[in-house]
């Protein structure tokens, strides 16, 4: 007997070694594992043996039967493995192929700027501040040191509504509206973007339409320090920290003294270059210390209040950063163009 | 303002200080030099020559073989086609060799079997703009003064080697606008002096009181008028070292007389006049108004109606100039001028503004009027013009200066602290360092510890307030040397306002969705701007508009996005999708202002999904826009609040146009372009929305509160209910709702038919309904009842059947 199921156990073994797939291996499991099966015919005849013998020759039985079916299962677990892999072979795909797109727009270039800006401001302390497109005269001009007659308000020939109405040719009127609703009471800290307008023919670098951003702090103890290094901050966080400034001495109306920022050219690192001009040099925004006069039109004492104001051009901002020859091309929206400013920058 | 550096050295040694470093000097303290210019840089080998003969040529009309001395031992063969070449000219001369602008060679030629060996020049030819050459020579070649040495080199006699400075003047800076303003800024500069022109002259001993009587009446206008007579003036060209220098002020060289009011004007910034006085007839001068109706024939030819606030020179019957903007014809100097009255006034700013205003004519004189020239200098440039007069016109200046000055001439007194200018600056001067710098600019500065006083100089009106002197300060000390600070103050954090921060998620989410900003202009033509308003009224419109197609301000959007639309269109984009944020202008009628309403818009049109190899295409239609908008109000906070009704809107499609409400408040709308429309603008089937923000910013949106995850399980039911065609799905979703109570947590559309299996005249819709009660397992019963209700409720109120 004991024989016998030794047999079967090679028999079963070498059979479960050739079982090619899982079928098969059933089939196997079956034939001797199974009620009918020869180690249970083989077992219906322990009823001969001794007392002695059959617990022992159970024990045999037992293990053959266990020997089988851990053959069988190792055997099963070859076979669907290798069966996985033959399905998922067939499953197989080209990866190259382009995925579906996700629809997704961006933001126009000039946000994108503006929100940089705001976002270094903010960080700083300001807040943002928005007033009306259609503005008064008053606002627009006098309230910044331009009184009916000067001549400075040539420089920036605007579209009227009415005698005292007209679309603002900057945002400094938004400078002029928070003074005043602060009662001349400081600190003012505060960044102001918008549209502006001016009686411009539409070329490659006019636009009867831009925008405009600007900033303005006043506050007892401001100096003309404080205005170079914030300016040195925003251009280095905007345009790299390998930019240097400069300031020159220029004239606004509304500040005085007044100065326009350079920032280094990137292009020729300094050594001159065509989009420099040769000077090195690249001039990005116009600033400086508000003029007493606009401080006390609005309502702040001149003597206890100083104050700095800067403004700058998105548009050029743009040009600059992007290389972006034509103004024109801002309020086009060819999606063409619009969709090269999807990609997020880090700095 | 153009300043030629060879000019300038007349005031201030220029020596170890190139072209370039001035310029660079110059705009680091304050006024930028645009631009540097050598008209005549690169070229060599032209020479003035002497014409000794000159001949038709035998086979060529309008050829001229001419012999030329060069200064070399043998004359050379010049074959020249200008029209006024003659014998005995002196001209410059390019000899073979010689390299002209435009990279131009000159070489050995034949022109017609004759050699020619060298090029007789006309200005333009040596890098002078066409409009400064003197009008003789306009049509040809230029002509030398009969004493030009043969052989010297003609561009040095010219001064065509000058580099010549492009300031950029900003409006204050007025006292720039002469050489000597220029000297004084650049002698600061640099710290070197300024030789200013000495005034040495012979007089005639006749007195010009004698000749002449000046009266002015209108003095306010007019507080200082001098004038000089000076006899026996030869009219002719002005010495060549004079038109050079006006040359490269870009002033044309006329005779000179005019050339030597000009070059004063150059140099001493006073605008100066001069009139024959034979032709002024009555040997007076009355200064006054114009009167009504009055005219004047002026230089260039016009007759000009004047007006009772324009200012006019008069010989006491008539008009003979506008004061400070053009002379009249009738006392105009010309080739027989013997005997000139030379004007030299102070007139008002504001006056001569307008006046040049009303007549549209901006000369070098009236823009220096306008912004006020020196009262001190009103005299000196009678006398220096006097005195160049007397050199270069064979003048007899008569003694004595005729006129009335009633103008004061003190210098305006500032002081300042020392305190205040470091307090500004954030910068640690001291006093001495201050000083210095005043000496420097020459202007008087005095001193105690503190306290600086300072004289203002006349030539300086820009200087009125101590800023103006702290600038002074800063600018010539250095920008560089400011050090850089922040602001040292109690800072509060700053942040976007809520209506800030909601923008900002619109772009987010609307971006997210696949939408594209856009940016368009405000102003439109007058159809467009009325177009899709969701407030329909007169648009705002502007007093003097450079076109009609932007002449009026928008009330919509959507317009201005359909314009882009069509733009892109146009450029083959198969997915067009834009929104955009942005004001709309509102008239109103108790406000002084126009009300500006923030409006969201967006236009799409074209394929929606697309994925090509997988051959899907799916066109944008209603609902994706829409699904667009509802993900924007759930973002927003506001979606229980948002409510749709089907609309009728002008320019859209009737069927297929919703209004937004915003609880009871219509906010907006959204639908497709109506195909009239759409036909009128070369779209296809596109969608658009206009929302006005104010109201979703003003919305109060609740707090975020966590609900905790259900434990218990939910129970599904659909349900098909059979309605007429009419019953909108909205309503029938509301009907539900409000049926199902608080365990019913959620409805969805999950089906719709309309066909053949259908009854004519009804549809299908078929609803997902979920039930749950977050606290313990639902039975059936509960839900058998609830769900009961909910059919009862569509049955009653909606007609509706279930589906069998
Ligand atoms: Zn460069």
């Amino acid at each position: 007997m004991e024989e016998r199921l030794k047999q079967l156990q090679q028999e079963a073994t070498a059979k479960v070694e050739q079982s090619v797939d899982l079928k098969q291996l059933n089939d196997v499991r079956v034939a001797y594992l199974g009620k009918k099966g020869p180690i249970t015919e083989v077992l219906k005849g322990m009823g001969k043996l001794s007392a002695e013998e059959r617990p022992k020759m159970g024990a045999l039985a037992n293990e053959v039967r266990d020997d089988i079916t851990k053959a069988i299962e190792t055997k099963q677990q070859l076979l669907e493995t290798a069966e996985i892999e033959k399905k998922l072979t067939e499953e197989s795909i080209d990866v190259t192929l382009p995925g579906r797109p996700v629809n997704s727009g961006t933001h126009h270039p000039l946000t994108s700027v503006i929100e940089d800006i705001e976002d270094l401001f903010l960080s700083m302390g300001y807040t943002v501040e928005e007033g009306p497109e259609v503005e008064k005269d008053y606002y627009n001009f006098e309230a910044l040191n331009l009184p009916k007659g000067h001549p400075a308000r040539d420089m920036q020939d605007s579209f009227y509504i009415t005698e005292d109405l007209l679309l603002r040719t900057h945002t400094s009127p938004v400078q002029a509206r928070t003074m005043e609703r602060r009662e001349g009471k400081g600190p003012v800290k505060i960044i102001c973007p918008g549209k502006v307008y001016r009686r411009d023919n539409d070329d490659a670098t006019h636009s009867h339409q831009f925008m405009q951003i600007e900033g303005l702090v006043v506050d007892e103890n401001i100096r003309m320090s404080d205005l170079k290094g914030t300016l040195n901050v925003f251009a280095k966080r905007m345009f790299g920290e390998d930019r240097e400034i400069r300031l020159r001495p220029s004239f606004f109306p509304f500040t005085e003294p007044s100065v326009e920022m350079d920032i280094s050219c990137k292009i020729c690192g300094g050594k001159g270059c065509s989009v420099c001009k040769g000077t090195g040099w690249i001039e990005i925004l116009g600033a400086g210390m508000v003029h007493p006069n606009v401080l006390e039109m609005a309502g702040f004492d001149s003597k206890k209040y100083t104050g700095f104001a800067f403004g700058m051009g998105p548009e050029r901002i743009a040009m600059l950063k992007y290389g972006i020859d034509d103004i024109r091309h801002y309020y086009a929206n060819d999606q063409r163009f619009l969709t090269q400013f999807g990609q997020k920058e880090f700095k | 303002m153009f300043v030629s550096y060879k000019w300038l050295q007349d005031y201030v040694d220029l020596s170890n200080v190139s072209p370039e470093e001035l310029a660079e000097k110059i705009t680091r303290s304050g006024i930028e030099v645009e631009g540097i210019e050598v008209p005549a840089k690169g070229i060599e080998n032209v020479v003035v020559g002497h014409v000794l003969s000159c001949e038709k040529h035998p086979e060529a009309d309008k050829l001229n073989i001419c012999s030329v001395d060069v200064g070399e031992e043998e004359p050379v063969q010049i074959i020249c086609g200008a029209a006024n070449v003659g014998e005995n000219q002196k001209v410059a001369v390019a000899k073979v060799g010689a390299v002209l602008p435009g990279n131009f060679k000159i070489k050995k030629a034949k022109l017609r079997g004759e050699a020619s060996n060298g090029m007789i020049c006309s200005l333009q030819e040596l890098g002078v703009e066409g409009k400064l050459v003197p009008k003789e020579f306009a049509e040809g070649i230029f002509n030398f003064p009969s004493e030009a040495v043969v052989g010297e080199d003609a561009i040095e006699v010219l001064a065509l080697n000058d580099s010549i400075l492009e300031l950029g003047l900003t409006p204050n800076r007025a006292d720039a606008m002469s050489m000597l303003g220029v000297a004084y800024e650049v002698g600061a500069i640099l710290d070197r002096e300024v030789h200013l022109p000495e005034l040495d002259y012979n007089k005639h001993s006749e007195q010009a009181a004698d000749r002449v009587t000046i009266e002015v009446e209108a003095k306010e206008e007019n507080p200082i008028y001098l004038a000089k007579v000076i006899q026996n003036v030869k009219i002719g060209p002005s010495p060549q070292w004079m038109q050079s220098r006006l040359t490269a002020a870009g002033i044309r060289p006329h005779n000179n007389v005019v050339d030597i009011t000009n070059y004063v004007l150059i140099e001493y910034g006073q605008p100066l006049h001069a009139f024959d006085l034979d032709q002024v007839k009555t040997n007076k001068i009355v200064v006054r108004l114009a009167k009504e109706n009055e005219k004047i024939e002026t230089l260039d030819d016009a007759v000009r109606e004047l007006k009772p606030h324009h200012l006019v020179i008069t010989n006491g019957e008539e008009p003979i100039a506008i004061a400070g903007v053009m002379g009249g014809a009738n006392s105009e100097v010309t080739e027989k001028t013997t005997t000139v009255l030379l004007e030299s006034a102070y007139f008002a700013p504001a006056s001569v503004r307008q006046t040049s205003k009303d007549h549209g004519l901006r000369s070098e004189a009236s823009s220096r009027f306008e912004k006020g020239v020196d009262p001190k200098r009103v005299e000196l440039a009678a006398e220096r013009a006097a005195q160049l007069l007397s050199l270069y016109a064979g003048g007899e200046v008569l003694s004595g200066t005729v006129g009335l000055d009633d103008m004061d001439k003190s210098e305006k007194q500032l002081t300042i602290t020392l305190e205040k200018i470091n307090r500004v600056l954030g910068m640690e001067l001291t006093v001495e360092e201050v000083l210095d710098l005043f000496r420097r600019l020459q202007i008087k500065a005095e001193a105690d510890q503190t306290t600086i006083q300072v004289s203002a100089p006349t030539r300086r009106g820009d200087l009125l307030i101590e800023e103006d002197l702290i600038e002074e300060v800063a600018r010539l000390y250095g920008y560089d040397h400011i050090p850089m600070t922040l602001p040292v103050h109690e800072t509060k954090p700053g942040g976007l306002s809520i209506r800030q921060q909601k923008r900002r998620l619109i772009r987010q989410v609307l971006e997210g969705a696949g939408l594209m900003q856009a940016v368009t202009y405000s102003l439109t033509n007058d159809q467009k701007a009325k177009e899709f308003a969701l407030d329909v009224r007169e648009p705002v419109k502007l007093m003097m508009p450079m076109s009609e197609e932007r002449s009026n301000l928008r009330l919509s959007i959507v317009p201005q996005l359909l314009e882009s639309v069509s733009y892109n269109l146009a450029r083959q984009q198969d997915r067009i999708a834009f929104y955009e944020t942005g004001s709309v202008f509102l008239e109103e009628e108790h406000s002084d202002l126009p009300r500006e309403d923030e409006h969201l818009a967006g236009a799409v049109t074209g394929i929606w999904h697309s994925h090509a190899w997988q051959g899907e295409k799916k066109p944008v239609d209603f609902y994706a826009v829409k699904g667009i908008l509802d993900l924007l109000w759930e973002r927003l906070g506001v979606a229980e609040a948002i409510r749709y009704e089907q609309s009728k809107e002008e320019h859209l499609h009737p069927g297929r146009t919703a209004a937004i409400y915003l609880r009871d408040e219509k906010i907006g709308y959204i639908g497709q372009v109506h195909p009239s429309k759409e036909k009128e603008l070369d779209l296809k089937e596109t969608y658009v929305f206009e929302v006005k923000l104010e109201s979703v910013y003003r919305y109060e949106t609740a707090a975020l509160h966590y609900t905790a995850i259900p434990r218990y399980p939910s129970i599904v039911r659909d349900i098909a209910l059979v309605v007429e065609s009419e019953v909108l799905g909205g309503d029938l979703e509301r009907i539900i709702k409000n049926a199902g109570g608080s365990l019913l947590k959620s409805v969805k559309l999950f089906d719709l038919y309309q066909g053949e299996h259908m009854e004519k005249g009804k549809k299908s819709l078929a609803f997902s309904l979920i039930y749950m009660d977050p606290a313990r397992t639902l039975t059936d019963d509960e839900v058998v009842k609830a769900h009961e209700k909910v059919l009862q409720a569509v049955k009653d109120q909606a007609g509706a059947e279930l589906r069998g």
